[in-house]
């Protein structure tokens, strides 16, 4: 008998608890012969043949999986542009692999769900902190899912004159591809208006922007890890033409650089860059709004409310904008969402603490700055591009071409972006930047 | 069985007494200002005020919380239409392989072991739905049907057909219609026939020209198996719409019965529901999308293919632009650790195992449904059933759970009166259903009094979500401006 199988030999889920006599029995009480007789399926849908997949053990698993992921190149990453690599601390990760948490679902029993919606409660709250603005959710899939959902947001409350939204001519492909598909239902238009030596150029977004604008997104830092020198400006041109200011940044860099709501932002959007390293691109979508805008805010939100013994208690709240309720007239089609990663991020937030993640912030200024002066030491290469201060990245012009010198650099054990025909990008966190020395040597020699 | 959550309380310094667990801010909270920060005074802030926990005094703040949140390892969770089995720990422990924690921006050299389980997953998703080529990038099952209905848009649109309408059933879940809506659409709602079901005379009076897809659910909410499914999928067809599965209640049929064999075009698959990765107390979860070959070309971007091996005994992978894809509805490419739980899920079932898990989520549900006392209206039904409360579905729920359990969706699909809509699944005993069944029992027999005030025996007691919604505090700073 392989370990795949039960005691009595029953070769099926070993997810399911019955025994083969149990099975019996409650066959006996449904009063049917075979579980085969509880289907009502057409015979000719049927499906009769295999499907080809091998059970495996756990322990096989285990190995197999481990051996594919071995075929992935173990390179030191400097990579960003919305994906951040930080530091997340044990403790993140036993507590909230706690089952309690871990296995429970969204909270349509708050009596029960008590702890989970004070978590989600503490995470709106942090966000609410560090934006400023007077309502953030309990999260959306992504940042370019958050973006997608602000311009659609801006449509609703904005769209009776027009219907452009504008983007800063350096967007991260993955966040205006989906911004496109969230406007693919309306008559929206997205355009990109010019920057200016990696930022927000002022005039060009004067010239781009009229009365038929519902919405000017703007990032800070952006996706080159700028920081936004005219945030003020960005949001008064937005205001004047009645159009929504929508910002995109991380809690990280929140807790550092201008409050969002104190230079006109209405909707903060981003990744939480906070309680999951790199995770292949999964993430957490920001959203934080105004309170003019709350019956309008897509997803879930928890409130603070009563129970029957007087005492504070947490619940899901104002629910008739959501698509359980409200169907095709919902302000989003999202249900499900990273409740799970916005607790991590919650938990990562609080152990850092304020000193800590306004160190982190400075760290990462300082680091930028660092690695940029040694890239610019190189021959060949010269950096920061942009004359700005930096947050966590900078990109670097190459005499060789940037995607030549990718290649070479990740042979020698290093990951950065190539985003231009001679522009690289590296992007440093406390993850990486103990290896920055050997970077530099590396591009030394491959430069 | 008894139950009795665990319950936080502590005395306020202010008058009103107490608060169950206070909050972080309550605990420890600091300002601190951004001095001496590396850049102009005029890019920063003046300072941030946020809990400041030392590790200890976090580690007991989240475990309280734990204690006070109930999940599928405290006891049954027969969630209607969430699928809510057994999460195997084992698939948390290859997900955190620190092999798997790479930059979504690597090298397709680099990242080979990543687009192989990718591709094989998408493989199996395929085998399973009977579909021709899967996408992993959705990130939950409404960005899934997103993403599908945008498939079949700029299909239909590729084939210069102009069709505006989707065509959904009354007793869908409530993203179908949002997530139509979303891409543009206009929704067609179809009223349920007599039995519960699609009544096929009226969907042809329904399907026309303006037909761009029928999004359907199968079995539907009601647990019924749309039994006229084949002749649903010509009539749509033979308007020139596309027929969408939505993969909800996918765990009824594993190993049994293929939306791809019933006619259905394209489908999204809910791996929290079916395949057991956590929900993560509301996700994440993942929303791949399958799709029959004529569809593959629209497909988001990038999909992963196999290169030819040549003989070797590694194949390669490479990731490609399909042909006239609709783009991203991910900045990256998903929710890459929930597909590697999802994966190391299907491979511990395999065969076997994938075709037992819809036979013992059958078995469960109907075992269930034969020892409660409650009227179910709509049979024979499969891993799920409504039964009607006959008094306040709520209150019953309510009452649910002072005997342990968590309650069924309820209150929907609105076609049974006082729905109580019940999904064990497969992880339930046969003894764990007894007690279940006796919950449900217990709470019908309970009178009136016992019911509007229960439940009694959770952290919180019962909680007044109307005057919640009424008077928004969304932050602690709202408790504060109190």
């Amino acid at each position: 008998m392989s370990s795949d199988e039960r005691a009595d030999g029953n070769r099926g889920t070993p997810f399911a608890p019955h025994t083969a006599a149990e099975t019996a029995a409650m066959l006996d009480a449904i009063g049917v012969e075979s579980e085969d007789a509880l289907f009502d399926i057409p015979q000719d849908i049927e499906f009769d043949g295999a499907l080809g997949i091998e059970p495996r053990s756990e322990r096989a698993i285990r190995k197999e999986i481990s051996a594919m992921l071995d075929r992935n190149h173990d390179l030191t990453e400097f990579l960003g542009r919305g994906h951040y690599d930080h530091y997340v601390p044990s403790a993140v990760d036993h507590l909230a692999d706690r089952s309690e948490f871990l296995t429970s679902y969204t909270q349509y029993q708050p009596e029960v769900a008590q702890g989970f919606l004070q978590a989600l409660f503490e995470y709106q709250s942090m966000l609410v902190e560090l934006t400023g603005l007077e309502v953030a959710n309990c999260s959306m899939y992504d940042a370019a899912s958050a973006l997608g959902e602000a311009a659609t947001l801006a449509i609703r409350v904005r769209a009776t004159s027009g219907d452009r939204v504008l983007v800063p001519e350096h967007l991260h492909d993955g966040r205006r591809a989906v911004l496109d598909n969230y406007l693919a239902g309306t008559d929206a238009v997205v355009e990109a208006y010019p920057m200016d030596d990696g930022i927000v150029d002022h005039d060009g977004l004067a010239d781009a922007v009229d009365e038929d604008c519902v919405m000017v997104y703007a990032e800070n830092p952006t996706v080159r890890g700028t920081i936004e020198e005219g945030l003020g400006g960005i949001g008064d041109l937005a205001d004047d033409h009645d159009a929504l200011f929508c910002l995109g940044s991380d809690p990280v860099a929140l807790s550092l650089l201008e409050e969002p709501a104190s230079v006109g932002a209405d909707v903060v959007i981003g990744d939480a860059a906070l309680g999951l390293g790199a995770a292949d691109g999964m993430g957490l979508g920001l959203f934080a709004t105004r309170e003019e805008f709350l019956r309008q805010v897509p997803g879930r939100l928890v409130g603070a409310g009563e129970d029957s013994e007087q005492k504070r208690a947490y619940t899901l709240t104002l629910q008739t904008r959501e698509q359980h309720i409200r169907r095709e007239r919902a302000t989003s089609n999202i249900c499900t969402n990273q409740a799970w990663v916005a607790l991590r991020a919650a938990m990562h937030a609080a152990w850092l603490g304020p000193d800590g993640l306004i160190d982190l912030a400075k760290e990462s200024v300082t680091r930028a700055s660092e690695v940029a002066d040694r890239l610019d030491g190189v021959n060949g290469v010269a950096a920061p591009v942009h004359d700005r201060h930096h947050f966590r990245e900078v990109v670097a012009r190459t005499d060789r071409e940037a995607s030549a010198v990718k290649e070479d650099l990740e042979a020698e054990g290093y990951a950065i972006h190539a985003i231009d025909d001679h522009l690289v990008q590296v992007c440093v966190t406390e993850t990486n930047a103990d290896r920055i020395d050997d970077l530099v040597a590396a591009v030394e020699a491959v430069a | 069985m008894k139950f009795n959550q665990a319950r936080w309380t502590r005395e306020t310094p202010e008058e009103g007494g107490e608060v169950y667990e206070p909050l972080l801010s309550e605990k420890s909270s600091r300002a601190v200002e951004t001095d001496d920060a590396p850049l102009p005074d005029d890019l920063t802030r003046d300072g941030i005020e946020l809990p400041d926990p030392a590790e200890p005094e976090l580690a007991r703040h989240y475990t309280r919380l734990s204690q006070m949140n109930y999940g599928v390892e405290n006891g049954p969770f027969p969630l209607g239409s969430c699928t809510m089995k057994y999460n195997p720990s084992f698939t948390e422990d290859v997900a955190a392989l620190p092999a798997a924690a790479t930059h979504p921006d690597r090298s397709t050299d680099s990242i080979q072991g990543n687009l192989e389980l990718r591709h094989r997953l998408a493989e199996s998703l395929a085998r399973i739905g009977g579909m021709d080529s899967v996408t992993l990038q959705p990130p939950a099952g409404a960005a899934g049907e997103f993403t599908g209905i945008l498939v079949a848009k700029a299909y239909h649109e590729q084939n210069g057909n102009d069709r505006n309408e989707i065509i959904i059933p009354e007793s869908a879940h409530g993203t179908n219609f949002a997530s139509a809506a979303l891409a543009g659409y206009e929704v067609v709602s179809l009223p349920s026939a007599d039995d519960g079901r699609v009544g096929v005379d009226a969907l042809r009076a329904a399907t026309g020209d303006d037909t761009a897809a029928l999004m359907l659910t199968n079995p539907n909410t009601l647990g019924l198996f749309e039994r006229d499914i084949e002749e649903i999928a010509d009539i749509v067809h033979d308007s020139g719409g596309l027929l969408y599965y939505d993969g909800a209640n996918l765990n009824a049929l594993l190993g049994r019965a293929r939306p791809g064999d019933m006619g259905f075009d394209v489908m999204h698959y809910n791996v929290h529901k079916t395949f057991a990765t956590p929900h993560g107390g509301g996700g994440p979860g993942a929303g791949p999308v399958g799709v029959v070959e004529e569809l593959a070309p629209y497909l988001p971007t990038p999909q992963v293919s196999e290169v030819d091996s040549d003989g070797s005994d590694d194949a390669s992978y490479e990731r490609f632009e399909p042909e006239h894809s609709i783009g991203k509805v991910h900045g990256f490419a998903g929710n890459w650790l929930v597909l590697v739980k999802t994966y190391a899920y299907i491979a511990r079932l395999g065969d076997p195992g994938l075709r037992d898990t819809s036979a013992k989520a059958v078995l469960n549900a109907n075992y269930l449904a034969r020892l409660i006392d409650y009227d179910i209206p709509f049979e024979p039904f499969h891993h799920e059933f409504v039964a009607s409360a006959d008094r306040d579905a709520a209150d019953v729920a309510k009452r649910m759970l002072d005997y342990g359990v968590h309650p069924p969706t309820t209150k929907w699909p609105e076609i049974v009166d006082e729905a109580l809509m019940t999904e064990p699944t497969e992880a339930e005993s046969r003894a764990a259903l007894d007690a279940l069944a006796s919950a449900f029992d217990r709470a019908a027999a309970d009178d009136d009094e016992a019911l509007e005030t229960a439940p009694e025996r959770t952290a919180a007691r019962r909680i007044d979500q109307a005057d919640a919604a009424r008077n928004p505090r969304l932050s602690w700073h709202a408790l504060d401006d109190e």
